[in-house]
């Protein structure tokens, strides 16, 4: 089930079009999943690499490695 | 020593009586702090032309960490390399902030050597704030505090954010609660919700011994927990007259320790929001049952009143600052709750507010703008709590108050035509 989840999740990243989603948005892709335990399948994603955390500073968002790269941010590419 | 930017608009900020943090980090970039320097030529830079060089945000942060770090970069990095990279490092404070001066000079030393050298003791959450350092940097900082000092990063970003309290019974005679026990038990507690983001945006827990509210919980946390006492206020008679008789210095000192005559009416009765006192010349008496617990005359009466000795929390929910909606206060749900650890009955609280929060909070949606959108008796019902006349500001000026449509024979619907087939006129 957790599998599934991910890889739905990680789909739906993959197909859209911005990069950088809030938590809400990630849930559209397992709808029927409460919200907390949603939470635990985002973090397995980012302690797996397969998802990154970015940061505002005030919001918390997501985004795929190669979306996030840290020598891109800070040259100012992303 | 000339400093490598001129900074003739910032150096107006050293005028005046107060100390100023630009004279604070001159001082540093006088010693040859690379990013000091830097940073002072890119603020006036940002004074000259009225917007700012900071770019916002980033990926940057430590290992299976959320939090804590917030990405900052110079947007000339070709003017000011040293300021080319400048992350925000919090760092979660220890309740009511009690350091040793041997932690924060190992603080002070640790960032020396991994940071610029600036602090912000404490920001606004709370948290020690660091200033400044590079992404190369960050895991061995963190490293360092976390085996050497044992602290911990705080929250930022879309978690929970470092729990604050006050000084409460380690210091203040008015505290109902222990809220140095309570802000550790929430940080431990919560662990996860501080370190990994889950919500739609930030959520703070703030906790203030009495209603005096010295760290602002109601002005400021989307949960805030307030001292109080459900008993009667303790009077002591003797001292009452002490205080009438001039022998007393009213607001134990603080207007002026002279012996000045006191006009207990004036300075106390007319003033209390429910006029619940009395004075006969010998005894003050309270109707605590109108008290709505300010606590103006315990401020002005110390030795005389205390808070009674049943004591626990009232729970509000819902301040924030002005962001998507404008500003607002905490609105009482919880009017009374035993506050001992391990603090279960409030926990069960917390975790249905979040269960609901999480799923119908949108995002960059603070709890008390959800509850605005879908209303407080929402709220009520999805958190099992009923509603209580504590909870409405003058019940007693308009009492008919139905919360629920379904408690009202026709719910809010009315029938205007068969409304007036009866009245006529």
């Amino acid at each position: 089930m957790s599998e599934e989840s991910k890889e739905r999740i990680l789909e739906y990243v993959k197909s859209q079009k911005k990069t950088k989603h809030y938590f809400n948005d990630l849930c559209k892709a397992i709808p029927e999943i409460k919200m907390m335990q949603a939470k635990k399948i985002v973090n397995e994603l980012v302690n797996e690499g397969k998802l990154k955390y970015w940061s505002s500073g005030s919001t918390t968002m997501y985004m795929l490695p190669s979306e996030g790269d840290v020598d891109k941010e800070e040259k100012g590419m992303n | 020593m000339a400093l490598k930017h001129a900074t003739p608009m910032l150096d107006e900020l050293e005028k005046g009586p107060w100390p100023s943090f630009v004279t604070d980090v001159k001082r540093l970039a006088a010693k040859g702090n690379k990013m000091c320097e830097d940073w002072l030529g890119l603020m006036e830079l940002s004074f000259k032309d009225k917007e700012t060089h900071w770019k916002h945000g980033g990926i940057v942060g430590v290992l299976g960490y959320g939090g804590g770090v917030i990405g900052r970069y110079a947007d000339r990095p070709d003017l000011f390399p040293g300021v080319a990279h400048f992350h925000t490092v919090r760092v979660n404070q220890p309740s009511a902030k009690y350091y040793t001066t041997d932690v924060l000079r190992k603080i002070c030393d640790l960032w020396d050597a991994r940071g610029s050298g600036l602090t912000n003791m404490h920001g606004s959450t709370g948290d020690i704030v660091l200033l400044g350092t590079t992404t190369d940097q960050l895991e061995p900082l963190f490293y360092d505090l976390t085996h050497d000092l044992g602290m911990d990063l705080g929250g930022s970003g879309s978690n929970m954010r470092t729990p604050e309290g006050c000084l409460g019974k380690s210091r203040c005679e008015w505290s109902c609660i222990d809220t140095q026990e309570i802000i550790h038990d929430i940080t431990m507690e919560y662990q996860d919700a501080l370190h990994r983001p889950m919500f739609p945006y930030k959520f703070k827990f703030k906790a203030s011994g009495c209603p005096c509210d010295c760290v602002a919980a109601i002005a400021r946390s989307d949960c805030s927990i307030i001292g109080t006492w459900r008993d009667k206020i303790r009077i002591d008679q003797e001292a009452v007259r002490a205080y009438v008789g001039g022998e007393l210095s009213p607001h134990a000192g603080a207007g002026g320790t002279e012996k000045r005559a006191f006009d207990i009416k004036e300075e106390v009765l007319d003033l209390c929001p429910t006029r619940c006192m009395d004075w006969d010349g010998k005894n003050l008496k309270i109707w605590d049952e109108d008290c709505t617990r300010c606590m103006h005359c315990i401020r002005v009466m110390p030795r005389a009143l205390r808070p009674g000795v049943d004591t626990g929390a009232s729970i509000l929910v819902g301040a924030k600052a002005p962001i998507l909606e404008g500003a607002q206060l905490s609105s009482l749900v919880i009017p009374f709750m035993k506050m001992e650890p391990p603090f279960g009955e409030f926990k069960e609280f917390v975790e249905k507010m979040w269960d609901w929060w999480m799923e119908q909070g949108k995002n960059r949606e603070r709890l008390g703008e959800t509850i605005q959108r879908l209303t407080l008796r929402e709220f009520l019902k999805v958190c099992d709590l009923s509603a209580d006349p504590r909870m409405v500001s003058t019940p007693r000026y308009n009492p008919y108050i139905f919360y629920d449509p379904a408690d009202v024979p026709g719910g809010w619907e009315h029938d205007e035509k068969a409304f007036r087939e009866r009245h006529q006129a």
